[in-house]
């Protein structure tokens, strides 16, 4: 498994580049998640979403569903990809730092 | 280029007649290392008895969620080249029509930036396209939107819908297959490219009940071409198959599902009593010259096919037996979009909607899509005449 340098501190991820151990999390590891999920900088709106999803996983350990996250976060999905180019899950989970959702297709 | 890996298993099944996908992957393992570790792996894999993928991925590119396919080996030290072998699905045209200069520019592309490896088409209609790098991924699906390609499903979105060849090549098209699939695979491109449901949706349309996609087993939505009118009979060619020495009665008239047909010895000839016909078209099939199809055309919708996930395999039933379909296809997009609402609310994680329908019943589909409860619903209508009613409907 690659690992990731912020701070000086190597993190674990997996091939895709998502976080093994969710509890190394932090807003300096969100802010280094998102450069590689196409998100320059983590505005206000960013932050609520990541911190929902963080939230969230920590609660339930799943990922919301899609319909759930736009609902709860009052966003339409078109607004969500427009701040996570890569989508809710490859950008946004990965961003909050959950693990990879797991399934085949 | 290493040598090329020896593959004793494998190679048994370049005997025999048929075709062979060895046979194949090994014209490309001459040019490309992907391929040549492909057999290798899958050599392992019949060696050992298991699987050296690892399970699933999740890799796309910019603003899609889907149509893009994570793989990765579990072995990449001994076969470097499956490292990262990630599979993409392509928007096929309706009716998988090309022109060749286009597929040899979709080729080139998928030689240069992947294993060249293809299959035409994939069960969900797509053209897939085998085994690339991550970093590959953003310049395929340029390299595809400058050609005009584009990504088809993958994931909890509508799957590319795909639809037979119908009247591009086919007399028994009741209905325009192709400009239904083009129009909803236009109408519906966020669905398809963003993933917002419980799970996968497939639309599949067949231009009569030959159902030459598979609508019926394949599809949450079969759209299935079909009359409302009468089969036309043409009597002096009924006359000429049975002096031809058909078996009219063993071919047509017994394997009639719902024994509607009567044939007369005397006068040779043949009646059906259309009222009870259920147009599964088994006997214009058996006889093309002497009976036709009616004349209103448009098609059944059925409801819930899909391979098993949380419960066993369905197959669709009907929830329509008539709609006209004709541009631009509003009846079926109001009931589409209905559908969609209620099983997004409603469904589980990986539900899909035939199961949801199983769980929460049929009373409560019919109620959020406003369809009215019809006979043509009923599993065996003929032996099960039970409808249950909602309390409030009934006068106590
Ligand atoms: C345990 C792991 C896997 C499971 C459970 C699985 C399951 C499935 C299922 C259920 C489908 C049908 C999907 C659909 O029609 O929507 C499918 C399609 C497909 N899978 Fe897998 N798969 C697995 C691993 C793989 C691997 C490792 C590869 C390639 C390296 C792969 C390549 C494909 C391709 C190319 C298709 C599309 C085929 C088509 O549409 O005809 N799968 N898989
Ligand atoms: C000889 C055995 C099998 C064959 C030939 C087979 C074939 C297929 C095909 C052709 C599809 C794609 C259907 C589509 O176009 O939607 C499919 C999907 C699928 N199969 Fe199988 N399958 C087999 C066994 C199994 C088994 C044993 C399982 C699970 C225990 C399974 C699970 C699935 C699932 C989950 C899907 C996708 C779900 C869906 O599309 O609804 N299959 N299979
Ligand atoms: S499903 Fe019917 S219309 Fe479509 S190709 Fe087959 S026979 Fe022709
Ligand atoms: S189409 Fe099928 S149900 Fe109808 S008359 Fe012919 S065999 Fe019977």
């Amino acid at each position: 498994m690659p690992f990731i340098d912020v701070n000086g501190e190597q993190l674990e991820v997996d091939e895709d580049g998502f976080l093994q151990d969710p509890e190394k999390w932090n807003e300096d590891v969100a802010k280094y998640l998102a450069k590689t999920e196409q998100v320059e900088e983590l505005t206000e709106e960013h932050w609520k979403m990541v911190n929902y999803l963080h939230d969230y996983f920590k609660k339930y350990q799943i990922a919301p569903m899609v319909r759930k996250l736009c609902k709860d976060n009052g966003m339409d999905l078109k607004k969500v990809y427009e701040l996570f180019p890569t989508g809710p899950a490859k950008g946004a989970c990965k961003i909050a730092g959950l693990p990879k959702p797991t399934g085949c297709v | 280029m290493p040598e090329l890996r020896k593959t004793p298993m494998l190679d048994q099944l370049l005997d025999g007649p048929f075709p062979s996908f060895v046979k194949e992957i090994k014209k490309g393992a001459e040019k490309n290392e992907a391929c040549n570790d492909l057999l290798g792996q899958l050599e392992l894999s019949y060696e050992e008895k298991i699987t050296h993928w690892k399970h699933g991925g999740i890799v796309g590119v910019t603003g899609y969620g889907g149509g893009v396919i994570g793989r990765y080996s579990d072995v990449p030290e001994q076969f470097p080249g499956l490292t990262e072998f990630h599979t993409m699905r392509v928007n096929q045209p309706a009716g998988w029509f090309y022109k060749t200069d286009r597929l040899r520019k979709l080729l080139d592309i998928w030689e240069k930036r992947g294993s060249g490896l293809t299959n035409f088409h994939g069960a969900t209609g797509d053209i897939i396209l085998l085994g690339t790098h991550t970093d590959e991924l953003q310049n395929v699906a340029d390299d595809l939107a400058h050609e005009g390609w584009d990504l088809g499903g993958s994931g909890s979105d509508l799957r590319t819908p795909s639809a037979c060849v119908g009247p591009g090549r086919c007399e028994w098209a009741c209905i325009d297959t192709l400009d239904i699939v083009d129009t909803l695979t236009r109408r519906y491109q966020n669905e398809l490219h963003r993933p917002m449901w419980p799970y996968k949706f497939k639309i599949k349309i067949s231009g009569c009940a030959n159902d030459g996609v598979a609508a019926k087993a394949r599809a949450d939505c079969s759209i299935i071409g079909t009359w409302k009118d009468n089969i036309q009979v043409n009597r002096t060619e009924v006359v000429n198959y049975v002096n031809g020495g058909f078996d009219i009665i063993g071919q047509v008239v017994d394997k009639c599902p719902t024994k509607c047909i009567s044939y007369n010895p005397v006068t040779k000839s043949l009646s059906i009593d259309d009222n009870n016909c259920v147009r599964c078209h088994n006997c214009i099939n058996k006889m093309p010259k002497a009976l036709r199809q009616g004349k209103i055309n448009g098609a059944t919708i059925l409801i819930g096919g899909h391979a098993p996930i949380l419960q066993s395999a369905f197959m669709s039933w009907v929830v329509v037996p008539f709609m006209e379909m004709k541009p631009p296809y509003t009846e079926i997009s109001d009931l589409l979009e209905k559908i969609w609402e209620w099983w997004d609310e409603n469904g589980k994680m990986r539900e899909r909607t035939g199961e949801l329908i199983y769980r929460l019943g049929m009373r409560s589909f019919l109620k959020a899509t406003g369809l009215p409860a019809v006979p043509q619903m009923v599993l065996h209508p003929r032996t099960n005449p039970f409808f249950f009613w909602d309390k409030e409907e009934v006068n106590q």
